[in-house]
């Protein structure tokens, strides 16, 4: 069958010991912090091992850059796009090249239709990579990793970036790559996308594996036994705290109720009524004429691709980023003018999604990070002085009340893991009456737990009264918790859809409609 | 090693970092660390400077106990502090805008301006003006005119985030300029023929501590550096600086007025530079020569980098400077050597400054001279390119 990977005794992957096949896709399946991005690291020679050896086609392959990776034929496709945005895909393709001084653009050209031909892809190699939609720009990534003859495809988070439709495409793709005799191998944190395209599972659980399903296996069982092994496999006795997490769960759609029967007449709590914002930079188009009204006990979604304005609307809404026109109002009242600590001490609250770029300062203590949206006010600062023990002590129990794993307050919050750093952010942002609150990408990156609990955390502020404004790339966490979902793309909201069976689709229609003007 | 499956309830991401040693092993190894990273690099330093003498065919013994003698023995202390209090005015000043991150390099532009100003107005108010109402005026208009000095750099930066660095350093030679034409034209003394201002009577400079020469701009000086500390440690103000210095983007989303904290702090920082021109003028010169400049602000930086910008620590290191340079002054003549020597001493404290942090880094040795935002930034940006690999 050929290609064979061992990897017995690794820093961070602990003997791990896989075998991806030809003519399958091997999934590999864990949460974050299981692994996985160590092992991709390894196969496509970022970082070495320090012990074990990777075998392709059965000779003991040293893969010591990513250079050697390719020329032993394990090429990577990475979560986020490596292309050069000025540069047209022949361009990008031919930059790997290094033989000749002259770039070939003839024997570019023919190999690109080549490969595109295998994969069943249309791609035009004259376009500037920065104008394809990101499922193109993902298919161009496959190509690149292709390029050399590679006889093992290593897909790392490829949906992340994908709508529905896009990732349908995908599977297509795959399903064509299998024929030509590839081994690809698939990594995931979400279940019902492994079950959808493997033909084998490893499952990885803090650095080791933990199980494995072979073909046969996930033939014969029913999807609900599959899902339930899978489970307790990935998480052990931990399972039943987790097994409702919408990445764990394989049928997403229309299982439940819509969360808040929305009563049309409660009390609206925040209102945008056109309000524009300027751009920043080239990557941050801005919001323009944008209208939102979120009502008590609401928990809205607004789903779109990074970079179509999502800062913008996030800022506006708590006060860092002026708005150039229209009106903000909550509760009625118009709060455009009020800056970040006023609206804070409103109740009006932003979970930035930079957690640890912008959400706190590392070097300061943790009890300091609590605060920094109350600087100077009181109990904690009086006339302008720190009251230490009023904050040491509203600190302690900040952390206790949200579980933030630390040896104690006056740890500096640099040394946190992102899973209690976030807790922190969320401890700052959801303290002292908070009404209407916006979270920015409110799980990304943390552990299925924390992930649940951070859900959990929406959910019950929505029930408490309050309202929740959720902005995530991730469809399927905007499925699993909000009543509406609105689409963003290039800073205007472009359609809403009611949450309920094929809402996902239909948000994918509304995303791929946008990705189909920043094309043209 | 990942080893939890023992410990099936944590997953990874919440379990708690690993505890750092009790609190008292911390507390040694708090002081262990400032030992090795401020108190070395002196002490290499004048190592160095030991070999670099018996290099030079002088007895480093002797030179060293001439410093000693020269800057402690007798009255001499007495020197060395009044020395020291414009020094620690203009290290306290930097360690204001450094903790936010903020490079005010125009120290010199501003110490001048300052003392040609008094200088020049200085004995036409002492000799129609009580004394103590003069001499406070004095250096309120030394302060101002400091502070003043940073204001169009800091606009700069606050509306259009300019690179301070190098307005600072333009604006420090304009000023510098601006002194010398004032000491040369308006202010010239015009009994002299040396471009020069007139000479404050002595007994109307600032007052000394009985039976000491120890003017009291040396308690001032010492005042400022514990009240700069108190702000930047227990106030509002101090820890929104902190917050600038350490994270800018953090300061922006917590809505911290940012624009209004460059400027404030700025202006904070070219006041404590002006005052230090009062007090060494009024204290200790008495005129301004055309072309003199002192630089004390360029051999006092690596000093508030040793004190890693903590005003309190930067007392001993200032009169550490003090000492050595008062001391010195005896010890280079008595060995022939130009006073420029000290500078090789202090150049060679910055050297192994850098190669012990340098050490420190690869050892991964607690703190770094690093302010929190350089090294945030400097993280960030590889910790980026490791999310993008």
């Amino acid at each position: 069958m050929g290609i064979t990977k061992q990897f017995p005794g690794v820093l961070a992957n602990d003997d791990i010991s896989f075998a991806a096949r030809r003519r399958e896709v091997h999934c590999l399946l864990g949460e974050n912090g299981a692994g996985k991005s160590t092992l991709i690291s390894i196969l496509s020679g970022m970082v070495r091992p320090d012990a074990g050896e990777i075998r392709v086609g059965g000779d003991v392959a040293r893969i010591d850059s990513p250079r050697a990776a390719l020329e032993r034929g394990v090429g990577t496709v990475y979560q986020h796009s490596t292309l050069v945005p000025a540069l047209t895909v022949l361009e990008n393709l031919l930059l790997g090249e290094s033989r000749g001084l002259r770039l070939n653009a003839e024997a570019g050209r023919k190999r690109l239709a080549e490969v595109a031909a295998t994969l069943g892809v249309d791609v035009d190699a004259d376009a500037p990579a920065g104008q394809l939609a990101l499922g193109r720009q993902q298919q161009v990534e496959i190509v690149k990793a292709l390029w050399r003859g590679s006889r093992v495809l290593i897909l790392d988070e490829p949906t992340s970036m994908l709508t529905p439709q896009g990732v349908a495409e995908l599977q297509k793709v795959l399903r064509r790559l299998k024929e030509t005799g590839i081994a690809v191998i698939f990594i995931t944190h979400k279940l019902h996308e492994a079950l959808a395209v493997a033909d084998r599972i490893t499952i990885l659980r803090a650095g080791r594996v933990v199980g494995a399903l072979d073909t046969a296996e996930l033939a014969a069982s029913s999807p609900g036994e599959v899902q339930a092994q899978i489970v307790r496999l990935m998480f052990g006795e931990e399972s039943r705290a987790v097994a409702d997490v919408a990445e764990l769960r394989t049928d997403l759609e229309g299982d439940q109720a819509p969360l808040d029967a929305r009563p049309p007449d409660a009390d609206v709590l925040l209102d945008l009524l056109r309000v524009s914002a300027r751009a920043v930079g080239g990557f941050d188009p801005g919001i323009e004429d944008l209208s939102l009204r979120l009502r008590e006990g609401e928990i809205i979604g607004v789903a779109g691709m990074d970079g179509n304005g999502q800062r913008a609307l996030a800022e506006v809404i708590a006060g860092e980023r002026p708005r150039t026109a229209g009106e903000i109002r909550l509760y009625g009242a118009p709060v455009q003018r009020l800056d970040v600590s006023a609206r804070q001490k409103l109740g009006l609250r932003y979970v930035t999604d930079d957690r640890m770029g912008e959400g706190i300062v590392t070097s300061l203590p943790i009890s300091l990070n609590l605060f920094l949206k109350r600087i100077g006010q009181r109990p904690f600062w009086r006339h302008g002085r720190i009251e230490r023990r009023s904050v040491e002590r509203e600190a302690q129990s900040l952390v206790e009340a949200f579980d933030v794993r630390t040896p104690s307050v006056s740890t500096r919050a640099g040394a946190l893991s992102g899973g209690n750093v976030q807790k922190v952010v969320l401890a700052r942002e959801l303290s002292f009456d908070p009404k209407v609150v916006v979270f920015h990408k409110p799980t990304y990156g943390l552990d299925l737990r924390t992930t649940r609990t951070v859900r959990d955390m929406i959910r019950g502020l929505a029930r408490s009264g309050g309202a929740a404004l959720v902005i995530s790339t991730d469809l399927d966490e905007l499925l699993d918790l909000c009543g509406r979902i609105f689409v963003l793309s290039r800073g205007r909201l472009v359609g809403e859809v009611e949450n309920g069976p094929n809402a996902g689709e239909r948000v994918g229609e509304l995303m791929v409609g946008a990705g189909d003007v920043v094309a043209a | 090693m990942t080893d939890v499956t023992t410990e099936t309830t944590l997953s990874p991401e919440t379990r708690a970092p690993v505890q750092r040693a009790a609190p008292r092993r911390r507390f040694v190894a708090d002081a262990l660390d400032v030992v090795v990273r401020s108190i070395v690099p002196v002490l290499l330093a004048l190592g160095a400077g030991a070999i670099l003498l018996l290099a030079l065919g002088r007895d480093p013994i002797t030179f060293y106990s001439n410093v000693w003698k020269g800057g402690i023995e007798l009255t001499a202390w007495q020197d060395s502090a009044v020395r020291a209090a414009p020094l620690l005015l203009i290290a306290v000043g930097l360690v204001v805008v450094f903790r936010a991150n903020i490079w005010n390099l125009g120290y010199n532009g501003q110490f001048l301006l300052g003392a040609a100003l008094i200088s020049g107005l200085g004995p036409r108010l002492v000799g129609s003006e009580p004394r103590w109402f003069a001499l406070v005026v004095l250096f309120v208009v030394a302060g101002a005119a400091g502070a003043a000095w940073t204001l169009l750099p800091a606009v700069l930066k606050a509306r259009y985030e300019t690179n301070e660095i190098i307005t600072t350093l333009m604006m420090s030679f304009i000023g510098v300029g601006i002194a010398n034409i004032l000491i040369k034209g308006p202010f010239q003394d015009p009994t002299v023929n040396i471009p020069q201002t007139r000479v404050l009577p002595l007994d109307k400079m600032l007052p000394a501590i009985p039976g000491t020469r120890i003017h009291i701009a040396v308690l001032m000086a010492l005042a400022a550096a514990l009240l700069v500390h108190f702000v930047l440690t227990r106030t509002s103000f101090g820890l929104r600086l902190q917050i600038l210095g350490a994270n800018p983007r953090a300061a922006r989303h917590v809505g911290l007025k940012v624009p209004r904290l460059i400027v404030m702090s700025f202006l904070v920082s070219g006041l404590l530079v002006g005052m230090a021109a009062a007090a060494d003028i009024l204290g200790t010169w008495g005129y301004v020569r055309a072309n003199w400049n002192p630089a004390y602000g360029d051999t006092v930086i690596p000093f508030v980098f040793l004190a890693r910008l903590n005003a309190l620590a930067l007392i001993p290191f200032v009169i550490f400077y003090a000492v050595l340079s008062t001391g010195g002054d005896l010890a280079t003549q008595q060995a022939n050597l130009p006073t420029d020597f000290l500078l090789v001493l202090v150049a060679l404290i910055l050297l192994f400054m850098t190669v012990i942090e340098y050490l420190g880094r690869r050892r991964a040795l607690g703190a770094s001279y690093l302010t929190p935002g350089l090294e945030q930034a400097l993280r960030y940006s590889s910790r980026r390119r490791k999310a993008s690999e």
